[in-house]
């Protein structure tokens, strides 16, 4: 007669199974990596000459080593500036006026292309132009970029809005292409001055 | 006698733990799928500044991070309290960092190359000066894709 094998007990399974469970809890992490991406300009190259910009076209922010900022735009007072208006003011800035208005950016003429049909658009030449110094925190220079940042994506959805009914990130999950369309219209047209020194350092 | 009255002296069975291990290991494998294994060990202190306009990074082996801000409170004495770079394991040199670059996109399957993105951790109180330093170093090493890490939930209106 064969005898029956006994049954092996389950009963540390769960102690088993709590040892990995702490163990993977230790040495893994949940975080997602977020932020605010940017794109650093190519080294530059000394037999280029960097192109002229008019005046009139820059928006000038500069944070000094006291996390201060500077407003200057062309025909007016330098002003200095605030965080909690800099989102309104850049978009006001960067936002196409047409016919020509000598107190905002040069506009350039363009054709969208919106569902098959040629829509012609007056695109603005207005540039961001951010400097800050060497002692200026890290924490408001990445205010005053997601500040930047938001009014060009706020001015693309204005015009994504308008055209396709739809935020310019939704866009760009649905019709890519259109979605590029968008981002010639509306550049992220912000450029960081090379580094230099300015208004003492720390 | 009433067919109905408890009996004072019976007690409450058991309740069967046969079905924890199977709990145990669903939440095991939720760990397990949801995580990622930690990669390096921080040896500067980082809080990241906030930020609303964010975007989510995709994909985590396209993405090397360089960490900025002040050692640990344990590694002051040695190291002192001013901003330091940490690549990899330990603290590093600005000239460090285009090696540290390279040796990273070496590591990508050559057709993803143009997606590697370097991260930026970077404590909110560091000065721009060690960033603009890394930024530049950045740009020579032809590293031109990078990420400002940043937390949620900053509104300039407050």
């Amino acid at each position: 007669m064969i005898r029956e094998t006994p049954e092996i007990s389950a009963g540390s399974m769960a102690d088993i199974a709590f040892l990995l469970l702490i163990f993977f809890l230790v040495t893994t992490t949940m975080d997602v990596d977020s932020g605010i991406v940017r794109k650093l300009p190519p080294p530059l190259d000394k037999n280029v000459t960097p192109p002229k910009i008019i005046k009139r076209n820059i928006y000038t922010v500069l944070i000094n080593s006291a996390d201060m900022i500077l407003i200057t735009v062309k025909g007016q007072e330098p002003k200095p500036g605030n965080i909690k208006t800099l989102r309104r003011d850049v978009k006001e800035f960067l936002r196409p006026h047409y016919p020509d208005n000598p107190n905002f950016p040069e506009v350039e003429d363009m054709t969208l292309e919106i569902n098959g049909k040629k829509v012609p658009y007056h695109k603005s030449k207005g540039i961001v132009s951010m400097q800050n110094d060497r002692g200026t925190s890290y924490k408001i220079y990445i205010h005053v970029q997601n500040e930047l940042a938001g009014a060009v994506r706020e001015l693309r959805d204005e015009l994504a809005q308008q055209y396709y009914g739809m935020t310019f990130k939704e866009l760009l999950k649905s019709d890519e292409k259109a979605a590029k369309q968008i981002q010639k219209a509306v550049p992220m047209a912000i450029s960081e001055a090379e580094p230099a020194d300015f208004g003492g350092s720390k | 006698m009433s067919k109905f009255k408890k009996d004072g002296k019976k007690k409450l069975p058991a309740i069967s733990t046969a079905s924890l291990p199977d709990i145990i290991f669903m939440l095991l494998f939720f760990f397990m799928v949801a995580t990622v294994m930690r990669e390096v060990e921080l040896k500067v202190r980082v809080t990241a500044p906030d930020a609303s306009e964010v975007q989510k990074l995709e994909d985590k082996s396209l993405v090397s991070p360089i960490y900025i801000g002040k050692p640990t409170k344990a590694l002051q004495a040695k190291w002192g309290d001013e901003d330091r770079i940490q690549l990899n394991d330990a603290f590093a040199e600005v000239n460090e960092i285009r090696p540290y670059v390279e040796e990273k996109i070496a590591k990508i399957a050559e057709y993803k190359r143009k997606k590697h993105m370097i991260s930026m951790k970077v404590d909110e109180n560091a000065k721009m000066g060690i960033v603009t330093d890394v930024k530049q170093e950045l740009r020579k090493a032809n590293a031109l894709k990078i990420n400002y890490s940043t937390r949620k939930g900053f509104d300039a209106k407050k």
